[in-house]
């Protein structure tokens, strides 16, 4: 069967059954185990209500529980066993062997490099494009062109980079703006930008801070806008100027969504893969987690270390999921 | 068209937070109940437990003699107009008018019929294709009428449905539903405001509520005239009774009170030779003092400065102060000049209510 | 504070000119991209794409100069033209890659055999032989000349319509065969279970309410060996069933907790005038919610599209086998990155192909994506 129409089957069936499901679901709850009719009616429609949250939860909650809950547990369980002892509990022995690597360590320390500078570049190009960009007449077709690079792959984004830092060989005209620039202002022969340990990292990063500007600038705009114009105004009437109406009325009313998007692409910067697959593939000391566990799992096919690695990033995540669910607990309240 | 009967209805949130308590109530068939009283008093939580929209932690609640505890809203025979008119946006007039009809299973000729009336009745013909945003403030508040009409509930149930219209509108959508209710003479409605004006014009009866009960049942009138205790005698009447502080000198058919501000008030509530000495409050409303000579023994009701007066027009309201204790007067016309100057009052003994520990001696006496 | 008094116009250029160094700041990397791939091959990478805007002296490819004979008194000729361009300016050409710019234009190059060459400074050339030149390789021409700028939409035809190993068009297909059912089944559940958590009455609520919370930003990457094994369990093995499923499960956290908050924010009177008006739950959710909450609908759908479009790494695990049959445009590009690195032509025309459908959603519906954006983070 061709693929298109097996997606169209697919659209049809998935759609034609949930919403079936939920329909008949609903229907024999209401006319066949608690009919709203009889002596019992009130009491029957106070049962139905109590069942009736459970069907509308049950797919969506399954799905999650199956894709999302279920897989932290088992590859908690897959990184403490050996699948070519018969999957014998081994202990701690796939994350000792990571811990031997070199390759993890870089990759770890790339990581951190990654958590240390995505986060805060991006926001803060993102806030001062916002305030440059507030009280601009053409401010939003300006933030529409900066925000484009969210829409766009990692891998799209990749190659779009992989152009800026191309390398020719010396003598020829360099193709890539990097290396014209480089070798037109310092007359020193092309480098291969890609190939210079350390200071490649950085060259990855400004992809994902090209892409993670516009993010954060889309929504810390929204909350400089949301601030009171009469605290601003207040302020200019006291005789504030610019500078200090951003940094003393501004960006005190703005904190805590500056710690939101900071967040947000904090948790975007440890699952990042796509980037430094398609442009070094860990070479050259490039290796990130995320990458070096996709390694692991289906290059070296080795799945105890690679689920090991993938503990490490959900214990990177960790303490940001639980600073989620315990704001959001205190929000509900 | 029905009765609505609470007896012994309570509220307790989750948490045992008890926002209403032992409510007892009879609603007769065609009457028009007004629950009034400060925010926060469960007016609301009270008309939503009537609706269903919240559950009854105890007591029962009937509708013409059957039981509804345990009923949904939609079997209850009742239709209800919220504050914010919860029209249907994404629907146009007609269709927010057929919604509920449809899900009775009603045919479209009598949902039509049905909409025809109402939206004649209500002046909507013009609007009835419309989407709601299309409409002004108080289009919309018909329409919100219009769609519990079509429903011929048995009760009708209001909730602050003019408090999010402006001044002047709110006044004639007032009339208007004044109006419809002469209509429709055998409806029972039930309607929510903390606005005392509504209260006084539209109810055949007032329900104030305080302090998760009833204070006072009683037609407008009543409750002017003989408020049941200091909170009622307060809430019902613009600017506030003045409370005076005093002990009872002379008893009978009238009694007379030294005020412990120096001024001598005479009350025509009766009163017993055992109430000689007791401490009580005195209740007089600001419209029914008048300025006075004070006489020989000095005995007005109240002598003091004028520390602020308020003209709108028609009457003067007069802010006085006697050595800390304040008292509000209003005299019919224009007074200017009078701030500063020295003011003595009195008051007709018919006008001078009595209370003790807050509750009316008028209604203790009734009571014994 | 564009209506405040006694403010200097100075600060304001200096906001406009960084704001204008910025905007273009970022649009350069794509528009380098998208320049080349309108340019050919030899373009690309002979100059950078910057120069392609402006006339330019360049060495121009070597051009093997050919068309019908005609006979002469003297023998053979062949006139015709280098450049199927106008305004070109050769200024310097020559028939050997040691020299190419031998001669000058309208100079006359005396070949082998008798042969002549003579090419003209806006490309024409005159080529004489005494005989018939049937069957033999005739000289080619080296130049270097001034040319206008020329792009080209031959790369789109090839990459697209071309067939090849390295063509995206079954990519293309299989993207929009992954993205589609993708993006509308974790809809439905979502809202149906968004619903649930906004407006029904149950013990637990807030706990669940926490749980999607924190599954929000559970790594996808623990799901991966897991899930894979299931799916072999099951027998879907690796395919589109499997990334279908996998993107629905990925994606209901966000649909879940964008629908949640937008459907909280719903006026409580209508959703209770519902109940007066003696809906069910059932129809509440379809006849008043759904349509209600269709913003937040749209801003999801357009977040999850653009996502499953982009991925690389669900669709490498769970779809993507060793026939090839099912890769999809982000897996084909890193594939060329790997095969084909140094032809941008192919590079930049696949990127840009991937790119613009994500490209043309985003600019049709920003105002959804935004307000998704806004709602799931702001709160």
């Amino acid at each position: 069967m061709s693929p298109i129409l097996q997606a169209v089957l697919v659209i049809t069936l998935g759609v034609g059954l949930s919403v079936g499901y939920f329909w008949l679901s609903n229907l024999i709850l209401d006319n066949v185990l608690f009919p709203a009719k009889g002596i019992n009616a009130g009491r029957n429609i106070n049962l139905a209500n109590a069942v009736r949250p459970w069907l509308f939860l049950f797919p969506a909650f399954a799905a999650m529980g199956l894709y999302l809950a279920y897989p932290v547990f088992e590859t908690l369980r897959l990184s403490l066993i050996d699948r070519d002892k018969a999957d014998a509990f081994v202990g701690l022995a796939n994350y000792r062997q990571m811990m031997d690597e070199p390759k993890f360590w870089e990759a770890l320390k790339n990581n951190f490099l990654w958590l240390l500078v995505v986060p805060a570049a991006s926001t803060l190009m993102g806030l001062l494009i916002a305030q440059l960009t507030d009280r601009l007449r053409w401010g939003n077709i300006a933030k529409a062109l900066i925000f484009m690079p969210m829409a766009i792959s990692f891998v799209g984004a990749s190659v779009i980079w992989k152009l800026v830092y191309d390398a020719r060989p010396e003598g020829t005209e360099q193709i890539g703006v990097l290396n014209a620039l480089y070798t037109f202002f310092t007359s020193n022969s092309p480098e291969v930008w890609l190939t210079v340990p350390f200071w490649n990292n950085f060259l990855l990063m400004i992809v994902l801070i090209w892409i993670q500007t516009g993010f954060a600038m889309v929504i810390l705009s929204a909350a400089l806008r949301g601030i009171p114009e009469e605290t601003i105004e207040a302020a200019v009437v006291d005789g504030a100027g610019p500078l200090r109406i951003f940094f003393r009325i501004k960006m005190p009313q703005i904190t805590s969504t500056i710690i939101v998007v900071w967040t947000t692409i904090t948790i975007t910067v440890l699952k990042v893969f796509d980037i430094v697959f398609a442009m070094t593939n860990g070479q050259w000391q490039t290796q990130v987690l995320a990458n070096y566990m996709f390694d692991k799992l289906f290059r070296a096919n080795d799945w105890g270390v690679g689920s090991a690695a993938a503990m490490v990033i959900m214990l990177l995540v960790l303490p940001i999921l639980i600073w989620n669910v315990v704001s959001a607990r205190r929000e509900l309240r | 068209m029905a009765e609505l009967k609470l007896t012994g209805v309570s509220k307790i949130y989750g948490g045992g937070i008890e926002v209403l308590k032992d409510i007892n109530l009879d609603i007769q068939q065609g009457e028009l109940v007004v629950f009034v009283g400060p925010s926060g008093c469960g007016k609301s939580t009270l008309l939503r437990m009537i609706a269903g929209l919240e559950t009854i932690s105890d007591g029962t609640l009937e509708i013409d003699g059957v039981r509804v505890n345990d009923m949904p809203p939609s079997q209850r025979g009742i239709a209800m107009v919220f504050q914010s008119y919860a029209l249907y946006p994404h629907m146009t007039v007609r269709e927010n008018m057929a919604f509920a009809l449809k899900i009775a299973g009603k045919s479209k000729a009598e949902i039509n019929a049905s909409i025809e009336t109402a939206a004649r009745t209500l002046q909507l013909e013009p609007y009835l294709d419309r989407l709601p945003k299309a409409l002004s403030g108080g289009q919309r508040q018909r329409v919100a009428i219009g769609r519990s009409i079509v429903r011929e509930p048995k009760v009708f149930l209001f909730d602050e449905p003019l408090s999010n219209l402006d001044a002047s509108l709110r006044v004639a959508t007032r009339i208007e539903i004044a109006q419809l209710k002469e209509q429709m003479p055998d409806s029972t409605m039930v309607y929510v405001t903390h606005d005392q004006v509504e209260a006084m014009t539209l109810a055949s009866r007032i329900v104030v509520l305080n302090n998760k009960g009833i204070s006072q049942v009683g037609t407008p009138l009543e409750l002017y005239k003989t408020p049941k205790n200091e909170f009622v005698a307060c809430f019902i009447g613009s600017p506030a009774m003045n409370l005076l502080a005093g002990k009872i000198t002379g008893t009978g058919e009238t009694t007379t009170v030294q005020l412990d501000g120096g001024g001598v008030a005479t009350s025509n509530v009766p009163t017993l030779d055992s109430d000689q000495g007791a401490h009580v409050n005195i209740g007089v409303r600001p419209e029914d003092l008048y300025a006075t000579e004070p006489n020989a023994n000095g005995a007005s009701l109240y002598s003091g400065e004028v520390s602020f007066t308020e003209a709108l027009g028609e009457v003067t309201l007069l802010y006085m102060d006697n050595n800390g204790e304040a008292l509000t007067a209003k005299f019919i016309g224009i007074h200017m000049g009078l701030r500063g100057n020295t003011v003595a009052l009195s008051a007709a003994p018919d006008n001078v209510h009595l209370f003790q520990e807050g509750l009316s001696m008028l209604h203790r006496a009734q009571r014994s | 504070m564009s209506g405040i008094a006694g403010q200097r116009s100075s600060l304001a250029w200096v906001v406009n000119l960084s704001v204008v160094f910025l905007v273009l700041l970022w649009l350069f990397p794509t528009v380098g991209l998208l320049i080349s791939s309108l340019r050919t091959a030899d373009q690309i990478s002979n100059s950078g794409w910057w120069s392609a805007l402006s006339t330019q002296e360049s060495q121009r490819s070597p051009v093997r100069i050919g068309g019908d004979e005609q006979d002469t008194d003297s023998g053979v000729a062949i006139t015709g033209t280098l450049f199927d361009l106008d305004g070109v300016d050769i200024s310097a050409w020559g028939t050997s890659s040691r020299r190419p710019n031998e001669f000058a234009p309208g100079d006359t190059a005396e070949l082998k055999d008798g042969q002549t060459l003579s090419v003209q400074a806006d490309g024409t050339y005159q080529f004489t032989a005494p005989e018939s030149q049937e069957g033999k390789r005739l000289p080619r021409v080296f130049s270097t000349a001034t040319t206008p700028p020329e792009f080209t939409l031959d790369n789109y035809n090839t990459m697209l319509f071309g067939g090849g190993s390295s063509s995206i068009s079954k990519a293309f297909l299989n993207t929009f065969t992954v993205t589609i059912p993708a993006t509308i089944i974790p809809i439905l559940f979502a809202a149906f279970a968004a619903y649930a958590l906004a407006w029904m009455e149950f013990p637990g609520r807030a706990i669940l309410i926490a749980v999607v919370v924190a599954l929000l930003v559970v790594p996808l990457q623990l799901a991966l060996i897991p899930l894979l094994k299931f799916h072999n369990a099951i027998g879907i093995g690796k395919g589109y069933m499997g990334v279908w499923l996998a993107h629905t499960g990925f994606g209901l956290p966000l649909a879940i907790y964008l629908l949640r908050n937008y459907m909280v924010g719903l006026p409580r009177d209508i959703i209770e005038n519902a109940r007066v008006d003696g809906a069910n739950e059932f129809r509440i959710f379809t006849r008043i919610v759904l349509p209600l909450s269709f913003p937040a609908l749209a801003s999801f759908a357009i977040f999850q599209f653009l996502w499953t479009w982009n991925d690389l790494l669900v669709a490498r695990v769970f779809l993507i086998d060793s026939t090839g049959q099912t890769t999809v445009m982000t897996n084909h590009i890193v594939e060329l990155l790997g095969t084909r690195g140094g032809n941008w032509e192919i590079l930049a025309t696949a990127a840009f192909v991937s790119i613009a459908v994500p490209l043309v959603v985003f600019f049709a519906m920003q105002k959804y994506l935004v307000r998704g954006l806004l709602a799931g983070s702001m709160k």
